[in-house]
């Protein structure tokens, strides 16, 4: 490990530990108004200031990075990992499963699964406690977000079916079963690690743009993506630019994920 | 390059002075029609608004009717009849003649069951045809099957069209008249050469040239695009923007006091409700709906939610209106201690910080509210703590709008919701197929075919008078004991009557604001560009 | 063989997208709110009328009944009609489609030559530490919500079509460097480069042109995500596109409306993907037969 990617697993213990001892380095709860003090600035009892409903900005920040960094990293590793059985299968495979695949691939990546979204949040009790419904959102995303990865991880799968180390490996009687699990895939790590890092940030907006349409997290537990949404009021963070911190935030937290899982490429193995 | 320079600054200039006499502001989406008599929706009625020509007027400022096409109108028959005096010698926009043959044709079209208009289902008070007489070309009488209340006042909204005219809908009575579309992007409205009115000093009204209508449904860019200087007014400014355009323009902006609309809450009563039992109790109990009423801090919503502009409500009358409102009634105190003495009359209990019903069921229930609307979504974070200090847990659910319309009108697969209320009437009769326990917009519980209790059956026959009368006095008594039914039983929670905000330009003039839709241009045959301030009440 | 080639493919694009069609119908039709109207809410209204306006909204309950007379109608060229809007399909994608097809050309190609130019800099230029602009740059991308992109845009007065470049970018950029780094290493390069070929010819022949087939599946992805972006985007900025359009028909459950857009994103995502499994193919017949 590099010094770098040993300071980017700092900085993400820090976040990742801050969030999980949120009860104890803030002050204030997530959902407490403090009706006196709206929109505040940042002070000693309040460090990044108060919201228009008077919460605390700080412990709302902190509350909300535990629920997108453990969900989203979650549901990315999902779709990840379903995108990289299915792409990689249909180009390990080739042929006519690789065409079947890849038409259904490109259909489903054309569908509308907001109503799908839509759907599910009308089955679920409307007295779903927020937790659930948080999760139950970021895993429909993990199993909807794995099309366009799935694409591009059969496309890299195509150009490594023929590489020496493959046709070496089959000629010397390796199972096309093993061949894939332990000569192709790990051969394709540059690529999922890629796709797993674009999609974390992705499925934290993509939590928030749903809240548009009454996904995502219910009030008043707190996400990034439900903070970030705050940014499109521009006169409102010109005024107070510490409400950038949510998304200085989940920059920094995107970067370090992206030195953590960069990895030297290697031969294939 | 300097010539180049000084033939851009003329050409704009020239450009500028050839618009300078017109009115911009924006719609949120394309009219969906220009059909006068098919107008559903906001945007379709403000074209309709002004390009329409009327029999009468309501003037949004002074709240009283006054004669447009008609000279005069009298009720007869009890509301059955009304009789018109047309003024003469008005024109179509293309030029043909306006005659009592136009008003039988328009009220025959506006009539048509099979067009099933809200403008002609106001007048339906009973099954039968309308019949128009014209005993001169100059008279028009028109004859419904039953009494119809608030008669004069429909006619408000039903713009006449031509018989004869080969331009059908696209002739019109109004200040102006529809001169281009561009679908996504405006409508041009141009002045009407032949508009009857006249100021004074008889000159021809309309000042204005044309209205441009910029559809925007951003209200950020809107609200750029007014700062830049691109548009004239804005209808409509939420609060947010409304603070953020007073410290920047503070005599560009309009609070001209509480609207007719309404915030409310309603629980579900419905029979049928997939609700357990135990639930249904707690939401038809009337102390437990007064408690919550109570219990919700409206001052807080009014200061934190509208930044100060909007008014606690006490019942299904805006302070605004101010003939009908009942001055006896009083909003919801926002205390702890009377909310939790309600709920213990309803049998309900503290035990620890949690509410419990008689049977030990801990209260905690849903509320629904649309999606995508920040009010809508802060009220109810106040509303979820409010009931928190009375042990309740409130799970807030927003919704999309189809999601929330199937849930309250269909399913009923809901418990409780926070609703916006829009009213674009003064008279209580407009309101009737909401009181009345039989109509489809009873919210709470529809489509009753007998009044499940008392007090709705009360609430009918009062309704059902005060429609029958034509005597405002007694009208007025019947409806007020309907508002005190209402704040006794609380089957509607109001919260509060958003102030009507705008923001109008310096160079805009003959502007007054008014609470009633439009709130700025409804004298747009009267507005001018460039000049002074807003006039301000 | 590349007629017969390009029928198979024809005919592949055709059957998916009837069947995308029909499923995205289905979905519209499963999902909650399907079939009711906000003029519900109208207490104007008398009974009968709201019963006319509910049997209306009934028409299209039966999901295969619509689908067999939406396709009767694509034969003749009618997409149907759009209630929410009330005008035909047909008159809506004529005026919306032509703006968004120029905003997704200026998204997807500015977003892939940016992500594309970034990551060759990056790989010719092998400094430590050379990835960090970029790679900070693509974060904030990413980071940012496409409506923030859009409203500032918005506020410093930038065509909007140039946001969506904005949201494709970091995708392209962070696969497109990956993929030329890997090249950049195989054996064939560092033999180039132990010939004493210029750096440049280094890059463009045989690290660039060899991963170029690999990067056209960039394209496919590029396009679903243009559009997926320029939704919001067109929401915000207000501009009058087909992205614009599908946020409408999905509030409303316009369902001609909904059924013609899924139609349409399926037909340019399979035909832009097509194209690029051509290339992918051509190149790995080529390599083969070089073999």
């Amino acid at each position: 490990m590099t010094g770098k990617q040993k300071f980017a697993m700092v900085i993400l213990g820090v976040a990742v530990v801050a969030s999980l001892g949120a009860a104890y380095i803030s002050r204030s709860s997530y959902s407490e108004q403090f009706r006196e003090a709206i929109s505040a600035p940042p002070s000693a009892r309040f460090w990044l200031g108060t919201d228009e409903l008077g919460r605390d900005r700080f412990a709302r920040l902190l509350y909300g990075t535990r629920v997108s960094l453990l969900l989203a990293p979650a549901a990315a590793l999902l779709s990840t990992v379903i995108a990289g059985l299915i792409g990689g299968a249909a180009g390990y495979l080739g042929g006519r499963w690789e065409r079947i695949v890849t038409a259904g691939v490109d259909l489903f990546l054309s569908l509308p699964w907001l109503f799908l979204l839509l759907a599910v949040r009308a089955l679920l009790p409307l007295n779903t406690s927020p937790v659930m419904s948080v999760m139950i959102t970021f895993l429909l995303l993990g199993c909807l977000g794995w099309a366009a990865p799935a694409r591009i991880i059969r496309a890299g799968t195509r150009t490594q079916v023929n590489s020496d180390y493959l046709v070496q490996a089959a000629a010397s009687g390796v199972s096309r079963w093993r061949l894939f699990w332990r000569h192709l895939l790990p051969n394709l790590r540059p690529i999922l690690l890629a796709q797993f890092w674009i999609s974390v940030p992705v499925f934290i907006l993509s939590e928030a743009n749903l809240g548009l349409l009454g996904l995502g997290v219910s009030e008043p537990l707190p996400s990034w993506g439900a903070l970030l949404r705050e940014l499109e009021n521009y006169s409102a963070v010109l005024r107070n630019p510490w409400m950038l911190a949510p998304a200085v935030l989940l920059v920094i937290v995107v970067s370090c994920l992206q030195l953590l899982l960069r990895t030297e490429e290697s031969a294939p193995c | 390059m300097l010539i180049r320079t000084v033939i851009a600054l003329w050409l704009g200039a020239a450009l500028t002075a050839s618009a300078a006499n017109e009115l911009r502001f924006c719609l949120r989406a394309d009219p969906k029609t220009f059909n006068p008599l098919l107008v559903e929706d906001e945007n379709s009625a403000t074209v309709r608004y002004l390009t329409g020509g009327v029999l009468i007027r309501l003037n949004r400022y002074t709240q009283e009717l006054e004669g447009e096409l008609a000279a005069k109108w009298k009720v007869a028959e009890n509301g059955q009849r009304i009789d018109f005096e047309l003024r003469r010698g008005v024109r179509f926009s293309d030029g043909t003649p306006f005659t009592c043959q136009d008003v039988a044709y328009t009220m025959h079209q506006v009539m048509d069951p099979a067009l099933h208009s809200p403008v002609g289902d106001s007048f339906r008070s009973a099954p039968g045809d309308v019949e128009t007489t014209c005993a001169s070309p100059s008279t028009a009488s028109v004859r419904f099957p039953a009494p119809v209340a608030n008669l004069a006042a429909q006619f408000d909204q039903v713009a006449i069209l031509s018989v004869v005219s080969p331009r059908k809908e696209s002739a019109v009575l109004g200040p102006f008249e529809l001169g281009e579309y561009k679908p996504g992007t405006y409508v041009l409205l141009q002045r009407n050469p032949n508009y009857w009115k006249r100021d004074a000093n008889g000159h021809a009204l309309p000042y204005l040239d044309s209205i441009r209508l910029e559809i925007q449904q951003n209200r950020e860019l809107e609200l750029l695009r007014f700062r830049r200087g691109e548009l004239d007014i804005i209808n409509k400014l939420d609060p947010e923007m409304y603070d953020r355009l007073s410290a920047e323009m503070p005599h560009a902006v309009a609070d001209a006091g509480p609207s007719l609309d309404w915030e409310t809450v309603f629980f579900n009563q419905v029979d049928s409700a997939p609700l357990p039992e135990y639930k249904r109790r707690w939401f038809r109990s009337s102390d437990f709906r007064r408690a919550i009423s109570e219990g919700i801090r409206r001052d807080d919503i009014v200061r934190i939610v509208y930044h100060g502009h909007a008014h606690a409500a006490a019942g299904p009358v805006s302070v605004a209106n101010r003939f009908w409102l009942n001055p006896a009634l009083k909003p919801g105190s926002g205390s702890e201690a009377a909310a939790l003495a309600l709920l213990e009359r309803g049998g309900f209990r503290r035990s620890g910080g949690t509410l419990l019903d008689s049977a030990g069921n801990k209260v905690e229930f849903s509320m629904i509210t649309n999606a995508g609307n920040k009010l809508h979504e802060r009220m109810l974070a106040l509303i979820q703590q409010d009931l928190a200090r009375l042990g309740i847990q409130l799970n807030v659910v927003v919704l999309d709008f189809p999601s929330l319309i199937e849930r309250i009108s269909r399913s009923f697969n809901y418990e409780a919701v926070l609703m916006a209320i829009t009213n674009v009437d003064l008279d209580p009769s407009a309101q009737m197929n909401v009181w009345l326990s039989s109509a489809a917009n009873h919210q709470w519980n529809p489509n009753q075919k007998t009044p499940e209790t008392g007090w709705e059956g009360e609430i009918d026959k009062l309704m059902q008078a005060q429609n029958a009368s034509q005597d405002p006095n007694k009208r007025k008594t019947y409806f007020d004991k309907v508002q005190q039914i209402v704040a006794d039983q609380a089957p509607i929670v109001f919260l509060v009557n958003p102030n009507a905000l705008s923001a109008v330009s310096a160079n805009l003039r003959n502007v007054t604001p008014a609470v009633l839709s439009p709130q700025i241009f409804w004298n747009a045959d009267r507005l001018q560009v460039g000049g002074s301030l807003v006039s301000q009440r | 063989m590349v007629v017969s080639l390009l029928l198979r493919q024809a005919r592949r694009i055709l059957l998916t997208v009837l069947l995308g069609g029909l499923l995205g119908a289905t979905l519209v039709r499963l999902g909650p709110g399907f079939g009711v109207d906000e003029r519900e809410l109208d207490s104007r209204l008398n009974a009968d009328s709201q019963q006319a306006i509910r049997a209306e909204r009934a028409r299209d309950n039966n999901i295969a009944a619509f689908y067999f007379r939406y396709i009767t109608g694509l034969v003749h060229g009618d997409f149907g009609f759009s209630r929410s809007l009330n005008r035909p399909v047909s008159e809506l994608l004529a005026e919306r489609l032509p703006l968004t097809l120029v905003s997704l050309g200026y998204g997807v190609l500015g977003g892939v030559s940016a992500g594309l130019a970034l990551a060759l800099l990056t790989v010719w230029w092998r400094a430590p530490g050379a990835d960090l602009v970029p790679a900070l740059l693509s974060g904030l991308c990413l980071a940012a919500p496409a409506a923030v992109i859009a409203l500032v845009f918005l506020w410093v007065g930038a065509p909007s079509r140039w946001a969506i470049a904005l949201v494709v970018f970091p995708h392209v950029y962070r696969y497109a460097k990956n993929q030329l780094v890997a090249t950049s290493q195989s054996p064939h390069v560092v033999a180039a480069q132990a010939k004493g070929l210029s750096g440049w010819r280094v890059l463009w022949a045989h690290v660039f042109a060899p991963a170029a087939p690999q990067l056209a599946a960039l394209a496919g992805i590029s396009v679903s995500l243009a559009f997926g972006a320029s939704i919001p985007i067109e929401v915000i900025c207000d501009t009058p596109g087909v992205g614009q359009l599908a946020w409408r028909a999905a509030l409303d459950r316009d369902l001609p409306l909904l059924v013609t857009i899924t139609v349409l994103v399926a037909l340019m995502t399979l035909v832009v993907n097509g194209l690029a499994d051509l290339a992918l193919a051509t190149w790995n017949s080529t390599t083969r037969s070089a073999a």
